[in-house]
C-alpha cells in the first residue's frame, strides 16, 4: 500500500513529543483521493499537532507522512502542496480578495494574465464572481470562508486541511458551511481533511471519520460505523448521546449475555463484534436515547415495544426541540434516563406520569471496563 | 434630569481639563511666542521690529541650510539603521521569545533609558576613544599596530544615535507584531511563500503602521538630539540643534534662534508628510494607534 | 456667596504660605560650577541660620540667557565675568546697581576692583565688583611638547593631530593676538574687528586638520591630555592645575603673547529678592580662611589683597610652576565686549565648525 498513488495522504506511526508529553502517538491512517476525512476529537487531544505536522510548521518525532506517495519529510511547508484553511482562516487584511488569491499563484511565479484567469476561475466556482475588488474587512463571514478555501484550491493542492474553520461562525451560518463545504469538496474533487471537535461537523460532511483522544486514534470509520457500531466507550461516548449505565457481567456468549448494573438492575446485551465478555468483569453499558421507547404505564401499547430491557420510572420533565424532543425520566433507582420521544402536540407525556422505558438487547453497546471514569 | 446632564457635562470639562491645559500652556502657547519672537528683527539694542529677516539669513547663509540637510540625511540614515536592526530584535522579542523571556528582553532594551544622555555618550566616548577600550583590544589582539581614533567622526555619532533612538523603533514594532496572528505568517509559507516573499509581501505590510510610527518617532528624535551629536562628533560635524543653541546661547540672538526652531520643525515636519505620503500611510492608523 | 468666601480662604492661605517662606530667607546662587562648595554653604548657613543658600551652576552665555529669560528674576546674586557686564546690561537690562557701601571693598586688590568698576560703570552707577580671576592660555606635556609657547603653536605641524581647543571666543581673540593684531582695541571699531575675525577664521580652518577634536568642557579635555591622545591644548589655568596634581609634566603655560585673564564678578539680577543676604555672602566669602577653601574648589585666585597667598599649597605649587612675575605682567584682561560683537563672533565660529578643514 505505501506505493499506491490513489491514497493521496498517508500517515505511518507518526508521533509527536513535546519534551516528555506525548501529543501524538504512532498514528497510522491513509486516505483516498477525493475523499472527505474528518478527524475528530476533544481540544487537547492532538489533532491540531498531527495537522501541523502534514502541513509542514511541525516536524514528527517519529513515523512517516506521504503525500501521492512521496515522502514529505524534510520538506519545508512552502514546498508541500498540501494547503490549508485556518482556524480564523489568517486571510490577509492588507491586501483585497484579489490579492489574497492571487498570493499563491504568484508564488508559484505563475503570469499575470494566467493569474488573472485562474482567480476569476476559482471565484465563478465560488460562486462570488463580483468580490475581487473588495477588502476582506467588507466580506461577510460565509464569504470569508469561500474566500479563504478558494485561495488554497487556486493552487490545485493534493490534500486541503481544514482546521476548524467553522468554529467562528454562529449557529445558522455553520449549518449552512457544512453543506456547502461538502458541496465545494465535491466539486473540486480533492481530499479534504477536516479537523473538528463538534461530530455533528464531522458527521454531516465526512466520508470517513477519525475519532482521535489522547494522541491516540480510537477508531476509524464511516459516520454510520462510529455511530452504530463504536469500538471503544469512548467513541460510543464521545459520538452522538447515550444512557450509561456500569454493572459487572453475569452471563455471556459470543453473541451477547447479561449484565446486573450497579443499581441492581438486570440488563441483556448484544455482543459487539463477536467477542465474547468475561463473566464477572465490569462492564460499561451505553445505550442510545433514540433507541429507548417510552410507553405510558398501564396503556396498551406495551406489547408493540418490543425489547428485551425494561424499566419502569415516573417523567421528570420534557425537553422539548421539535423532532429531537427528549424525555427525562426518573427510575425507581433514581437515575435519569434520556429518550427521544415524538411529541404532537396531542396527549402528550407529561411529567409525573408513570412510565416503562423499552429497549433491545441489540441496542444496548457493552464494553469492557478500563478502570477510568 | 438637567442636573444629572450638568453633572455629567461638567466632569467631561474636569477629565479634558489637564489635557487642554498641556497643549494650550505647554504646546500652543510657547510656539506662537518662538513664531512671533521669530519674526523680529533687531535694528537695535532694545530696538526690534517685525520681518522676515531671521528667515532671510537662513536662505542666504549655506551653512545653515547645509547643516539642515545634513541633520536631516543622517536622520534619515539613523532611522533607517534603527529599523534594520530593530525589526529582527522585535520581530524576536514579539514572535520568537517564550512569554516568560518576552518581558525580560524588552526591560533589556529598556536599560539604556535608565541612564542620561550624557552618560550614555560618555559610555560610547570610553568605548571608542583613541585610548578607549576597542582600540586597545584591537592593539591586544594585534590587528592594528598603533592605537586607532574611532570617535569623533559621523560613524561615532552615527552609532550613537542609532543606540539612543532604537528603542523608540522597537517598542510599536513589537506592538504591531504582537498583534498578528502567527497564522497569518504560516498561511504565507502554507500558500508557497519563501521567507522572503512572507516578510516581505505578509509581515512587513502588516507592521506597516507600527513601521512608520517607529520612524516616525526615531527620525523626530535623532533630528532634535543635541548631546549625542555634540559629545561624539568630530571637528567637521555639526547638527542643526547645536546651531540653534549658538543662536540662542552664544550669540544672544533669541529671534534667529526660534526662526531656526521653527524651520527645525517645518523641516521635519515635512520628512515625515512625506514619509507618509510615500508609504500610503496615515498618522491616524499609525502613531495614533500605537 | 459661598463662592467668595472660599476664594478669600484661598489667599488668605497664599499669603500665609508666602508669609512663612519670607521668615527663612532664601539666597539663590547663579554661578559657576565648583563656585560653591558645599563645606562653604554649610559653614555660612551655621552663621546666618535665617538665610538657606541654593545654588544653580551655569556659565557666562548660559547666566545671561536665564536673566534675559526672566528680566533679571529667579535670583538673587550672579557671577559672570567682568566683560559680560556692559554689554548685557545695556541691552537687556538684566542687572541692578550694587551698593558698594555694604560690600567690603577694603579687602580688594584695588587694581582688580577699579578694573572690574571701570569695566561695569553705566551712567555713575557700579554693577559688578570682583570675586576671583584667572586666566586662559596654553596647556602642555613638558616632555611630549616642550616648546609650546604660543597660541599659534597649536596650529604647528609637528603636534599634527595632538592638539586641541574649545571653539570659543577665546581661542578666536588669542589667536588674534599671536597674528600681531589687538582685537580689544579692534572693539571700537567693528569693521576692523570684523576683518580680524576674518583673517583668524581663514587661520583656525587651516588648522584644523592639526586639531584631534574641540574640547567641550573640562572633563574631555582632562581625559584627552591624561591619556596623551592630545600633547597641547588651550585651556583654562584651573583644569591644568587639578592636571598638575596627577601629572607633574602637564603644565599650565602662560603663552607669549600673554594669557587672557578674566575676572569672575559680583552681580545683582535685576528683579533679586534678597539683596541683604547676597551682600553678606559676598563678604563672607571674601574673608581669608574662607578665600582658601574656595580657591581650592575652584583653582582660580581670589581678588583680595595677597589672594595668591592665600590659595592652598597645591595650586600655589601649579601657579608657580606656571606663571613668573613677567607673565603676570604681561596678562591681557578681556576687555568689555561691546553690543552685537557676541553676534559676529558667533557666525566666526560656526563659520569655522562648518568648514572642511581635514
Amino acid at each position: 500500500m505505501t506505493d499506491n498513488p490513489s491514497y493521496d495522504l498517508e500517515c505511518l506511526d507518526v508521533s509527536k513529543n513535546f519534551g516528555s508529553i506525548r501529543a501524538v502517538k504512532d498514528v497510522s491512517f491513509d486516505i483516498p483521493s477525493g475523499s472527505f476525512f474528518s478527524i475528530l476529537g476533544p481540544s487537547g487531544c492532538g489533532k491540531t499537532t498531527l495537522m501541523r505536522m502534514i502541513a509542514g510548521f511541525e516536524d514528527p518525532s517519529g513515523g512517516d507522512i506521504r503525500i501521492k506517495g512521496k515522502s514529505v519529510l524534510g520538506t519545508p511547508p512552502n514546498k508541500r502542496n498540501v494547503k490549508m484553511v485556518f482556524q480564523h482562516l489568517a486571510l490577509f487584511p492588507m491586501m483585497n480578495v484579489y490579492e489574497n488569491i492571487a498570493y499563491g499563484l504568484r508564488c508559484n511565479g505563475v503570469g499575470n494574465a494566467e493569474i488573472k484567469r485562474k482567480v476569476h476561475d476559482v471565484l465563478e466556482r465560488i460562486a462570488l464572481p463580483d468580490v475581487a475588488e473588495r477588502e476582506i474587512h467588507q466580506l461577510s463571514g460565509g464569504q470569508k470562508q469561500r474566500i479563504a478555501i478558494a485561495r488554497c484550491m487556486v493552487l490545485d493542492p493534493d490534500v486541503l486541511l481544514l482546521d476548524e474553520p467553522l468554529g467562528a461562525l454562529d449557529l445558522k451560518l455553520r449549518e449552512a458551511m457544512k453543506i456547502e463545504l461538502k458541496l465545494l469538496q465535491h466539486q473540486f474533487n480533492t481530499t479534504f481533511v477536516y479537523i473538528t471537535h463538534d461530530q455533528s461537523e464531522a458527521l454531516v460532511m465526512s466520508d470517513n471519520v477519525a475519532i482521535m483522544n489522547q494522541g491516540e486514534f480510537e477508531q476509524i470509520g464511516t459516520p454510520q460505523e462510529l455511530y452504530h457500531h463504536p469500538s471503544t466507550a469512548f467513541v460510543a461516548s464521545f459520538v452522538g448521546d447515550s444512557n450509561r449505565w456500569s454493572g459487572v457481567v453475569k452471563s455471556s456468549d459470543s453473541t451477547g449475555g447479561k449484565v446486573e448494573t450497579e443499581q441492581g438492575l438486570p440488563m441483556s446485551f448484544s455482543s459487539a463484534g463477536e467477542k465474547t465478555m468475561q463473566e464477572g468483569s465490569r462492564v460499561n453499558i451505553f445505550v442510545r436515547p433514540e433507541f429507548i421507547r417510552t410507553v405510558r404505564a398501564g396503556g396498551g401499547d406495551l406489547q408493540d415495544a418490543a425489547g428485551e430491557n425494561r424499566m419502569d420510572g415516573i417523567v421528570d420533565s420534557l425537553l422539548f426541540n421539535g423532532a429531537n424532543s427528549r424525555v427525562l425520566v426518573r427510575t425507581g433507582s433514581g437515575e435519569l434516563v434520556e429518550s427521544d420521544v415524538t411529541l404532537t402536540g396531542e396527549n402528550d407525556l407529561k411529567p409525573g406520569e408513570d412510565v416503562h422505558l423499552v429497549w433491545s438487547s441489540k441496542q444496548s453497546m457493552c464494553f469492557a471496563d478500563q478502570g477510568k471514569a | 434630569m438637567m442636573q444629572n446632564k450638568d453633572i455629567k457635562r461638567l466632569s467631561l470639562y474636569l477629565l479634558f481639563a489637564p489635557f487642554a491645559l498641556w497643549i494650550i500652556l505647554l504646546v500652543i502657547l510657547p510656539h506662537i511666542g518662538m513664531v512671533v519672537l521669530s519674526l523680529k528683527e533687531k535694528i537695535a539694542p532694545r530696538v526690534y521690529e517685525y520681518s522676515f529677516a531671521n528667515y532671510l539669513e537662513f536662505l542666504n547663509e549655506p551653512i545653515y541650510w547645509n547643516t539642515l540637510l545634513r541633520t536631516g540625511s543622517m536622520s534619515l540614515l539613523v532611522t533607517a539603521l534603527a529599523l534594520l536592526i530593530g525589526f529582527p530584535i522585535a520581530y524576536y522579542i514579539a514572535k520568537i521569545a517564550g512569554p516568560r523571556s518576552r518581558g525580560g528582553l524588552f526591560l533589556l532594551c529598556l536599560i539604556p533609558l535608565w541612564v542620561s544622555d550624557l552618560i550614555r555618550a560618555f559610555g560610547w566616548i570610553l568605548l571608542l576613544r583613541e585610548t578607549g577600550v576597542i582600540s586597545n583590544f584591537l592593539l591586544w589582539t594585534g590587528l592594528i599596530g598603533e592605537p586607532v581614533e574611532f570617535l569623533y567622526n559621523d560613524v561615532a555619532v552615527i552609532v550613537g544615535l542609532t543606540y539612543t533612538v532604537i528603542l523608540f523603533m522597537i517598542v510599536p514594532l513589537v506592538s504591531t507584531l504582537d498583534g498578528m496572528d502567527n497564522a497569518m505568517i504560516e498561511a504565507g509559507y502554507n500558500l508557497g511563500g519563501s521567507g522572503f516573499t512572507v516578510l516581505r509581501r505578509i509581515i512587513i505590510p502588516y507592521a506597516m503602521p507600527g513601521i512608520v510610527a517607529g520612524c516616525i518617532v526615531t527620525f523626530m528624535l535623532t533630528a532634535g538630539s543635541y548631546l549625542t551629536p555634540i559629545l561624539l562628533g568630530g571637528k567637521n560635524s555639526s547638527w542643526f540643534t547645536e546651531q540653534i543653541y549658538n543662536q540662542f546661547i552664544t550669540r544672544f540672538n533669541w529671534e534667529g534662534g526660534a526662526a531656526f526652531g521653527m524651520l527645525l520643525l517645518f523641516f521635519t515636519s515635512l520628512v515625515i508628510w512625506l514619509g507618509l505620503k510615500l508609504s500610503g500611510q496615515t498618522l491616524a492608523n499609525t502613531v495614533a494607534k500605537s | 456667596m459661598h463662592f467668595k468666601t472660599t476664594l478669600a480662604g484661598l489667599l488668605a492661605a497664599t499669603m500665609l504660605a508666602g508669609a512663612g517662606s519670607a521668615q527663612a530667607e532664601t539666597l539663590r546662587l547663579l554661578t559657576w560650577g565648583s563656585y560653591a562648595p558645599d563645606e562653604l554653604i554649610e559653614k555660612f548657613e551655621a552663621e546666618y541660620p535665617d538665610i538657606d543658600v541654593e545654588v544653580t551652576f551655569s556659565n557666562n552665555e548660559e547666566m545671561i540667557a536665564k536673566l534675559r529669560a526672566t528680566g533679571g528674576a529667579g535670583f538673587d546674586l550672579a557671577q559672570p565675568s567682568h566683560d559680560r557686564i556692559y554689554a548685557a546690561q545695556l541691552e537687556y537690562d538684566i542687572y541692578k546697581p550694587l551698593d558698594l557701601s555694604k560690600i567690603d571693598t577694603s579687602v580688594m586688590e584695588a587694581k582688580l576692583l577699579d578694573g572690574v568698576k571701570e569695566n561695569t560703570t553705566i551712567e555713575g552707577e557700579v554693577y559688578a565688583v570682583p570675586h576671583q580671576w584667572g586666566t586662559s592660555g596654553l596647556m602642555a606635556d613638558k616632555t611630549k611638547a616642550p616648546d609650546l609657547k604660543s597660541w599659534a603653536d597649536l596650529c604647528n605641524p609637528a603636534y599634527e593631530g595632538k592638539t586641541s581647543m574649545r571653539l570659543k571666543r577665546t581661542i578666536l581673540l588669542g589667536t588674534a593676538f599671536s597674528m600681531g593684531e589687538d582685537p580689544f582695541a579692534a572693539y571700537s571699531d567693528l569693521d576692523k574687528y570684523q576683518g580680524i575675525l576674518d583673517k583668524v577664521a581663514e587661520k583656525l580652518i587651516e588648522c584644523k586638520g592639526n586639531i584631534k577634536a574641540y574640547w567641550k568642557g573640562g572633563d574631555d579635555l582632562s581625559a584627552m591630555m591624561l591619556s596623551g591622545e592630545i600633547v597641547g591644548s588651550e585651556t583654562w589655568d584651573s583644569t591644568a592645575y587639578k592636571l598638575f596634581d596627577q601629572n607633574k609634566n602637564i603644565v599650565f603655560v602662560p603663552p607669549k603673547e600673554g594669557a587672557l585673564a578674566w575676572i569672575d564678578t559680583f552681580a545683582l539680577p535685576r528683579k533679586a529678592k534678597a539683596d541683604d543676604a547676597a551682600y553678606k555672602w559676598i563678604n563672607f566669602v571674601l574673608r581669608p580662611e574662607n578665600v582658601t577653601l574656595m580657591s581650592a574648589s575652584t583653582g582660580a585666585i581670589a581678588a583680595v589683597k595677597g589672594g595668591q597667598d592665600l590659595l592652598p599649597e597645591d595650586k600655589k605649587a601649579a601657579v608657580n610652576a606656571a606663571f613668573t612675575a613677567e607673565d603676570i605682567d604681561n596678562l591681557k584682561f578681556f576687555a568689555n565686549i561691546p553690543p552685537g560683537v557676541e553676534d559676529m563672533e558667533g557666525k566666526t565660529l560656526e563659520k569655522i565648525k562648518a568648514a572642511t578643514g581635514g
